[in-house]
């Protein structure tokens, strides 16, 4: 090629390339695991522990690209997603699915619910260009407290999630009963340096890898890497970073941001149903009021910003939020006998990356 | 001792080592009403961000040569300043708050106040406003302008005329004002309001003002300037008495130079008696330039220049067309009636656009070169991908050996196809966009302001380049507000004044000729004053 | 020239979008007239002195909301940084067992330093975030609260050391206990100490208060008719207060002769009252001097007030400093009122109730008075009151109230907030004309 020029390596420019925010956290996360070695915790249980909420959390956090992409900022409606994911499963447990027929029932429900509400969630985000995260933070809370009438008032019979006295669901709804927990943690489960040496299926010690939920991860990542490079795609994300561009090209943004709204529901809601049935249960009423925010932070710490997002800031970030939060526990509870400090310094840790995502966003000008 | 009221004594500018003001030499008495006229690009809104003391010049490195203020030296450095000196401006952009009364735009930031019980303790800040005093000011300010509208008005629903004249109202309430300036005020006025401004320009000049009169309209200038300073290309032409001059004489001397492009004729070009694109009365919404009327045919395999004055409307011409703006009109492509507003409908009837804004709507600065170039024939065309699983992925390999083609055609400058478009630089960025009109096989190619922040040398690169593909075959229409590369690759010129087409002219009249027709004097001809 | 004077032509309001400016007030009455029909177990008695006590304690916060919207900043709920900044000092004169009045005078002392300082940040950090204020607003509460809870949990207690037997303490010595009582004031505590100063019956408040509106009413008129341009005044809105005025005036006075059962309910704090009432005025005040006219002209656009040389940063900061310093007192005089601090919680809520009081009334992100204050904390604490009542008759559970009270809050701030949003937008877009 004409004209090639040799680029020297420097610090600087790796630090911009990675990102402030994940070098910060991720070395942060790194000094806890070697404190909690000194310490005597078990590293394995640490990274364990790391492994599952991670795959946990992460399509919750995957649901975050499609949003940035498209110009509407991180998916601060996710509780939205997380609503549409609940219905569907609750609605399976009442159909009495059990086990994997209860996981794919619940997914097969949960799309279609997300497709339509993401649409009208997503022609509401199009009249409100420029104050989406206000307007999504709101949207949100108001979807979660409007459901708490429902699961209230809703005519289920199935013992399984019923108050025992009256009408209405319970808070939490114990999955084991339907065999729904730890299905896809456990569905060729194994471990590393557990007790057969190198790898062990079925194992209970050293690092075990729910491979399931990993799978099930993974191609929820590749479903949302190929969207992105698909004509779409690529059309959402012009549409999001300069809609003059994308608009003399014949691209219709307001479609554009409907549909990457609509993925970004479809994920909220294959997310949580993954959550609980790792988590082992599903939580109704209040509990989805904050769960918007773990996931905007972590996708921020992966590196991305508030208008640009790739599936690899997903992964990045995901493990890192996790591996911290999951870490900090045993080794503040050491550290600081007696106080629960995680939670604290989950809350300033979370939101501060947050505020300085705000911070670097451009377009307010004077 | 001289008894000038303003003194601009040798006054050079450069930007980045780009010289855009050489030796500036200005007088302005007591009263004295003087004109500024000059070609986009020509250094007048340099010259005034100087006097005005604006910050992008102190930050670029500041101008050489000196200012006087009656006789003496003034040291310009912030817009307070020049208020402190007297010197006032009257913008482009109006500086209202629509929903303050006249009043407070008046007064804004001068608010009078009385002292009350807090202030001593907290401050000047604390003070009561005096709203009696400050409407009492505003009166008089209105009076002077013959305004009869109410002081406590809101600026909102205002017609424009009365928003210029408050404008004004604030410039000569500021306290011992010398010199006003006044940048293109005309401009969105009507022809009545135009009239009412002008007397009010005299009746400040009388009060022994100093104007400084920015205008493109001839006629004005004629009517109401005592001298008139034309600028060309940074330097100083010449300054003369309005009594001992002309229209055709200032024209001719806004458009004339030294060097021109070399112009090489194409004797050998046919161009078909065939119309292949034709515009009746478009009118098109674009801010800063409105289209209100305008017909035009371009004829197939021609080289069609559009030109004239910045915010006369040439740009709007071609985004109406590819409906990046809203239009409305009859326009007819290769016989069939074309869709306004759609841009989709644009492309794929076979018109391609490269926009006079490069970084704006031209270009992904964050994506690499070839991302850029498959773009629009990617989205319109569905060219460069693959069907996988019903969806229409992207295929790499094909935009990278298009990327790679592409590249080589035009001599784009670059590191590799995946270089990230915003480290090209201009002229490469601009060749990108070409590039990426051209993957789209049109059959017109519309281009503004092709050479626009490109250096000398590659200026000619694309042109040539507009020429190469002329004479392939491809019919092109080229706005630009730099009338040498119109006159040096176009068949004819199209002039736009106040939205409208002014006249048509063959690239070697003379200069004169487009002087008059950029000003829009030719029309007035027939007319009274 | 016609003979309607051109500030007489100003005068007339469009009726026709009214019903559209103020569906969410409109809503919320709605909803409290349907609850007084459905219910059954509301006396007008228990409704007033629940209202009443709600409406000394929070119109504070809300009034603390005006500065910042008229300055751009639109809605702040960054007071919750406020309210922390009071429990801090709240906590702090606790601890070292000061109260009573002078104690009480000594907490706002004490608070305003530290509001101050944080209020400081914050107006930082909204100059950081422009564009984007109130989304990073919501932010930095929850962001704070960390902080908060890092310095009540932890610093308190391992840091600075503090004896495991103090009634503020945990009992292990580190971190200060979940709630925290607030001694009476006879007993050298903090509680009732600015209501109890002075208390008057409620219906004698209500005809203070409506003499006074009447006689402003009246003196609106006559400013007129000496200055008619100077003085413009709203005729249908003064018309509505007169006759409210002397609707009100007559129900107290018969009230206080007969004796009539309304006199049971609750006596009223006289010094609170004057308080919200000084601020009022002070909200109204500041807009006459030049900083309140800047807060004005940042507020309508920041890039001609910076061109004309006002400092558009230093401005927004001081406007919210402003805020949190009245919000910090607001949450003074909230906590003394009920009595107990919930020291982790207490201050949650704050912001958003808050704001949707104001948005109730009537406000909007752009636009907010000391009328929407006012109205909307009436209105808003009104249906808090009533939603128990109306999820038992509607649904028979009151659980369900619950659960529809903080539905409508936080709908209504949504509502009010994607209105405004879109209204704005439709008038922003470019069309042919």
């Amino acid at each position: 090629m004409v004209g090639i020029e040799e680029k020297g390596i420097k610090y600087k420019d790796i630090v911009k390339k990675i990102g402030f925010p994940t070098i910060f956290i991720g070395g942060f996360w790194i000094l806890i695991l070697i404190a909690g070695g000194f310490l005597g915790i078990s590293i394995a249980t640490l990274i364990s522990d790391t492994i599952k909420r991670a795959g946990m959390n992460g399509i919750l956090v995957l649901a975050m690209v499609p949003s940035i992409q498209s110009g509407t900022g991180p998916n601060f409606a996710l509780p939205v997603g997380i609503e549409c994911g609940l219905f569907a499963l609750v609605c399976a447990i009442e159909f009495g699915f059990t086990g994997w027929a209860w996981l794919f029932a619940s997914i097969a429900f949960a799309i279609p619910l997300a497709v339509i509400v993401g649409y009208f969630y997503g022609k509401l985000l199009n009249a409100v260009k420029g104050s989406e995260m206000t307007i999504a933070t709101y949207t949100g809370f108001s979807v979660v407290a409007f459901m708490c009438l429902p699961w209230l008032m809703i005519p289920f019979k199935n013992k399984n999630m019923g108050w025992f006295i009256g009408k209405g669901l319970r808070e939490t709804i114990q999955l084991d009963a339907i065999k729904g927990a730890q299905k896809l943690n456990d569905f060729l489960r194994f471990s590393l340096f557990g007790e057969n040496g190198f790898i062990t299926f079925g194992g209970e010690k050293g690092i075990i890898i729910p491979t399931g939920m990993l799978l099930m991860f993974f191609l929820c990542c590749v479903i949302v890497w190929l969207y992105f490079r698909s004509k779409s795609g690529i059309a959402i994300s012009a549409g999001g970073i300069n809609p003059m561009f994308a608009k003399s090209s014949g691209i219709d943004i307001d479609k554009c941001r409907i549909k990457a709204n609509i993925l970004s529901t479809i994920m909220g809601a294959i997310g949580i149903i993954v959550y609980s049935q790792g988590y082992g249960y599903a939580q109704l009423y209040t509990a989805p009021l904050n769960m918007a925010f773990p996931a905007v932070a972590a996708i921020l710490i992966g590196g991305a910003t508030a208008s640009r997002a790739k599936v690899s800031h997903v992964i990045i970030g995901v493990i890192i939020y996790q591996g911290l939060f999951t870490s900090a526990l045993p080794v503040a509870n050491i550290l600081f006998e007696g106080t629960d400090l995680s939670e604290t310094l989950r809350m300033i840790i979370q939101n501060g990356i947050i505020l300085y995502a705000l911070t670097q966003v451009k377009g307010g000008d004077k | 001792m001289s008894d000038n009221l303003l003194s601009l004594k040798h006054v050079s500018k450069e930007y980045s080592g780009n010289k855009v003001l050489k030796d500036i030499n200005i007088e302005l008495k007591k009263g004295e009403i003087h004109a500024l006229i000059g070609e986009n690009g020509a250094g007048k809104s340099t010259l005034m961000n100087i006097l005005f003391g604006m910050p992008v010049i102190h930050t670029t490195g500041g101008f050489e040569g000196v200012v006087e203020i009656e006789g003496h030296e003034a040291n310009i450095r912030s817009p307070h300043d020049a208020m402190d000196y007297g010197i006032g401006m009257v913008h482009q952009e109006f500086m209202l708050i629509p929903g303050f009364t006249i009043t407070e735009n008046i007064k804004l930031n001068r608010e009078i106040t009385k002292p009350n019980l807090v202030s001593p303790v907290f401050g000047k800040r604390l003070e009561t406003l005096n709203v009696k005093q400050m409407n009492e000011d505003t009166r008089k300010a209105l009076d002077t302008l013959d305004m009869n509208i109410d002081e406590f008005l809101p600026v909102a629903g205002l017609p424009v005329g009365h928003m210029q004249f408050i404008e004004i109202a604030r410039e000569i309430d500021k306290t011992g004002i010398k010199i006003l300036v006044f940048d293109e005020p005309t401009a969105v006025l009507a022809e009545s309001e135009a009239k009412n401004l002008l007397n009010a320009i005299r009746k400040l000049s009388r009060k022994g003002i100093g104007i400084i009169f920015i205008s493109h309209r001839l006629d004005e200038i004629i009517d109401v300037a005592d001298t008139v300073t034309v600028l060309r290309d940074g330097e100083h032409v010449v300054t003369k008495n309005v009594k001992d001059t002309n229209k055709y004489e200032i024209a001719q001397l806004m458009v004339g130079r030294k060097i021109n492009i070399e112009r090489v004729d194409g004797s050998n070009k046919n161009i078909v008696d065939e119309t292949i694109l034709n515009i009746e009365d478009l009118v098109v919404e674009m801010p800063g330039e409105r289209v209100k009327g305008i017909d035009l045919s371009v004829k197939k395999g021609e080289i069609v220049g559009i030109g004239g004055l910045a915010g006369q409307g040439k740009l709007g011409l071609a985004n109406g067309i590819m409906g990046i703006f809203p239009a409305k009109g009859k326009v007819e492509f290769e016989s069939k009636k074309l869709t306004l507003n759609d841009p989709k409908a644009a492309i794929k009837s076979g018109l391609a656009f490269v926009s006079e804004d490069r970084k704006g709507i031209g270009l992904l600065l964050e994506e690499s070169i070839e991302s850029n170039i498959a773009f629009s024939a990617m989205q319109i065309n569905n060219d460069f991908t693959n069907n996988f699983a019903g969806m229409r992925l992207k295929d790499s390999a094909k935009i990278r050996s298009h990327a790679v083609k592409m590249i080589k055609d035009l001599d784009i400058r670059c590191t590799s196809p995946m270089q990230i478009v915003g480290s090209l630089s201009g002229g490469n960025q601009q060749k990108v966009c070409v590039a990426r009109a051209l993957t789209l096989n049109p059959t017109l190619l519309l281009v503004s302001e092709p050479t626009r922040g490109i250096d000398i040398g590659a200026k000619k690169l694309v042109l040539d380049l507009l020429k190469q593909l002329n004479s392939e075959g491809m019919t092109i229409v080229m706005t630009s507000s730099e009338l040498a590369e119109l006159r040096s690759i176009c068949d004819r010129i199209v002039i736009i004044c106040e939205g409208k087409v002014e006249g048509v002219l063959p690239p070697d009249a003379p200069d004169a000729e487009f002087g008059l027709m950029m000003s829009g004097s030719k029309h007035t001809e027939g007319s009274e004053v | 020239m016609n003979s309607v004077k051109t500030y007489q032509r100003l005068d007339t309001t469009k009726t026709s979008t009214w019903a559209a400016d103020n569906i969410v007030s409109l809503i919320f009455v709605a909803f409290t007239i349907f609850g007084f029909i459905v219910s059954d177990g509301v006396t007008m008695n228990y409704f007033l002195t629940e209202l009443s006590s709600r409406f000394f304690r929070n119109t504070f916060l809300v009034l603390s909301l005006i500065i910042p919207v008229v300055a751009g900043i639109g809605l702040n709920f960054g007071i919750v940084v406020g309210a922390m900044s009071a429990q801090i000092a709240i906590a702090f004169m606790r601890y070292f067992e000061f109260g009573g009045v002078l104690g009480l005078a000594f907490t706002f002392l004490l608070a305003l330093p530290i509001a101050g300082l944080f209020g400081y940040f914050t107006g930082v950090l909204y100059n950081k975030t422009r564009g984007q204020e109130m989304i990073a607003s919501l932010m930095v509460c929850y962001f704070a609260n960390g902080l908060y809870q890092f310095l009540f949990l932890f610093v308190v207690g391992v840091i600075i050391k503090v004896p495991k037997t103090h009634p503020m303490i945990k009992p292990d010595g580190v971190g200060v206990r979940m709630t925290v009582d607030l001694v009476p004031v006879e007993d050298g505590g903090l509680k009732y100490a600015l209501d109890k100063i002075y208390e008057i019956p409620f219906m004698w408040a209500i005809l203070i208060v409506f003499a006074c509106i009447l006689l402003l009413q009246l003196w609106k008129i006559y400013r007129n008719k000496n200055n008619p341009a100077l003085y413009r005044y709203n005729k249908t809105t003064v018309l509505i207060n007169i006759i409210l005025s002397i609707a009100m005036i007559a129900i107290s006075i018969y009230s206080i002769l007969t004796n009539s059962s309304l006199m049971m309910v609750r006596k009223v704090p006289v010094v609170t009252g004057l308080l919200i009432v000084a601020l009022c005025i002070f909200n109204e005040l500041i807009l006459k001097t030049k900083l309140g006219q800047d807060f004005r002209s940042v507020g309508q656009s920041q890039h001609i007030a910076e061109v004309s040389g006002i400092n558009v940063d230093k401005t927004r900061i001081i406007a919210t400093i402003m805020s949190t310093v009245f919000a910090s007192w607001g949450q003074i005089m909230y906590l003394q009122n009920m009595g107990t601090l919930n020291t982790y919680g207490a201050h949650t809520q704050i912001g958003m109730f808050s704001v949707a009081a104001l948005l109730v009334g009537g406000a909007s992100t752009q636009k907010a008075g000391v009328k929407h204050a006012i109205i909307g904390t009436l209105l808003f604490n009104s249906m808090f009151i009533m939603s128990p009542e109306v999820g038992i008759s509607l649904f028979g559970n009151a659980l369900l109230g619950e659960y529809f009270r903080t539905f409508m809050v936080y709908g209504v701030i949504g509502l009010a907030l994607g209105l405004h949003v879109w209204r704005a937008n439709k008038k922003g877009k470019i069309t042919l004309n």
